[in-house]
């Protein structure tokens, strides 16, 4: 080969390279800088540089009790996710071809349906006259309706339902590395069926089920269509109230300062959670 | 392989019910003769299908949808799959940094791209229009469509390519004429899942559209935002029909597992 045809892989890359800097790193850059500039009500946005925006957002209660409930939110989603996911993807694994693929169809077909479309199904189950309630209500079980549209749980609940594929993709691919020969090597060896579990199953499933978890935590802290539908006014999260301040209240830089430290604090909870796991687990699941 | 016992299989029944839930209530909603949502349907009746015909916003709003999903998957692979090739078959500085600029659209937090192309869009005066949201869109679905091609690429034997060379074949025919047929099921696969992904993308579409351009999500989040009758249930019914109606096309041409799992993905 001549060495001119040594950089014919940048030539190759040139189209997405030139795309994704123009269209992608550049947009970013500027958001950036756009959350340092100075905004007032009446003449906008000015070229000056100011912390007023990131002031203005660490200095207010408000936004602390809505960053606070974003990430409850996704650490609830996340703690259930794990908790529907793994089994799921265990007994995935230990089923039969046949009813493995219609399951796999029905976990992660959705993934594939519109989450505004998913969303509505939610809103009409939870709403104060839908399905469970007027279920419910019908059966005599309860006399007025459980209020689950515009709260957390309901925010929760959908999160969970657009969330747990992603979580069952990690674990299973994770499981799918296992040799089944040492399940059956540790049974033909006397193990019980918990310590098998315990000692062959779970170290082994470990690693997905902590990608699974970053992956649905950071989705779930910046998720925004499903919040905006069920919680509506009421219940706001970052991502929503990013929205308003960009498309209602018009003030660009404060909503791209909430939008940069949402990205951030996504990073700090994730680089914190790779260490406290390493940490943890890091000889015993390495 | 031990089998599953009672409790995994009412666990497992429980979690299809669970996700399958939101998909049953909608397509029972869309069937019901009365004027507000209900469920289960009272009745049979297409009277809110017939309602979508009654409401162009929703139609051109779905047009819009499918032409921006054809044109930005296809730009995605236009761009990907060349990206894939130099990323696979070279060795070179960067190769990494490359690949991970690539998959970022992935990682960056979807509200925060809506509004980094908003501002960028309306600085250039783009704002709106339909090349600018198909642009940001294949920047979205790129990941999906370069996954899939890098997987079909390392799962290749590379022997019948270096036959063609060394009986004379340039570099375009080999990829032409030997290349390009055998990952072909992963560039269809990929460009697929791109037009899924835009065709249901609305986080960041709501930043970046004007009422002319509106996509089917965006329609359907504002209507459902001020409003929750049965005609939204039934557009949403028309579209998870056409997405069921892609995936038994998909599973034909390449698995769907294949396409969902990223079997052979390394």
């Amino acid at each position: 080969m001549s060495a001119r045809t040594d950089y014919r892989h940048w030539a190759l890359s040139a189209p997405a390279l030139v795309l994704f800097t123009t269209f992608l790193l550049a947009p970013l850059i500027m958001t950036l800088v756009l959350s340092f500039r100075h905004f007032d009500f009446y003449g906008g946005i000015d070229d000056s540089v100011s912390l007023a925006s990131y002031a203005e957002v660490l200095g207010d209660w408000y936004f602390y009790e809505i960053f606070g409930r974003t990430f409850a939110i996704a650490l609830a989603t996340t703690v259930l996710c794990v908790l529907i996911g793994a089994p799921a993807s265990y007994f995935l694994n230990r089923m039969r071809p046949g009813f493995r693929s219609v399951m796999i169809l029905i976990i992660l077909g959705p993934l594939l349906i519109s989450v505004v479309v998913r969303t509505l199904g939610w809103a009409i189950i939870l709403g104060n006259r839908g399905v469970i309630n007027t279920f419910l209500m019908d059966l005599g079980v309860i006399e007025a309706p459980i209020k689950m549209m515009y709260t957390s749980g309901g925010i929760v609940l959908a999160l969970v339902h657009v969330m747990v594929p992603y979580m069952v993709l990690a674990v299973w691919a994770a499981l799918q590395r296992q040799d089944p020969a040492t399940e059956a090597a540790a049974e033909s060896l006397g193990a019980s069926p918990l310590t098998i579990f315990r000692r062959i199953v779970l170290p082994q499933a470990m690693p997905g089920v902590l990608s699974g978890s970053l992956i649905v935590f950071s989705l779930s802290a910046s998720a925004f269509a499903t919040p905006a539908i069920l919680g509506g006014r009421r219940v706001k999260v970052v991502a929503t109230s990013v929205y308003d301040e960009f498309m209602n209240t018009l003030n660009w830089p404060l909503g791209a300062a909430i939008a940069i430290l949402l990205m951030v604090s996504i990073v700090v909870v994730m680089v914190a959670w790779n260490r406290l796991v390493e940490a943890r687990f890091g000889r015993s699941y390495a | 392989m031990r089998r599953n016992g009672p409790f995994a299989i009412g666990f497992m029944a429980l979690f299809a019910l669970f996700m399958l839930a939101p998909i049953i209530v909608v397509l029972g909603v869309s069937v019901t003769p009365t004027g507000y949502l209900e469920f289960p349907p009272s009745g049979l009746s297409l009277r809110w299908f017939r309602a979508i015909l009654d409401n162009p916003d929703f139609i051109d709003a779905a047009i819009n949808s499918l032409k921006l999903g054809v044109v930005s998957a296809t730009l995605a692979t236009l761009v990907a799959v060349p990206a894939a090739m130099a990323i696979d078959r070279r060795r070179f500085h960067g190769r990494e940094a490359l690949l991970a600029f690539f998959m970022s659209p992935l990682m960056v937090p979807t509200v925060v791209l809506g509004i980094a192309f908003l501002r960028f869009l309306t600085l250039i005066g783009f704002n709106g229009t339909f090349s600018g949201l198909a642009v940001c869109h294949a920047i979205i679905v790129t990941p999906f469509v370069l996954r899939l091609v890098l997987a079909s690429l390392s799962g290749l034997d590379r022997a019948v390519e270096k036959a063609a060379v060394a009986l004379g074949a340039s570099d375009w025919t080999v990829f032409r004429r030997i290349t390009m047929p055998s990952i072909l099921s992963g560039i269809i696969g990929g460009w697929v899942l791109a037009f899924i992904t835009s065709f249901d993308e609305v986080t960041v579409t709501i930043f970046i559209v004007n009422p002319s351009t509106t996509t089917l999500p965006v329609r359907l989040f504002s209507h459902i935002a001020q409003t929750t009758d049965p005609l939204v249930a039934s557009v949403s019914a028309v579209a998870i029909l056409f997405t069921v109606a892609v995936m038994l096309l998909v599973d034909r041409i390449y698995g769907l597992d294949r396409l969902l799992i990223g079997e052979g993905a390394k």
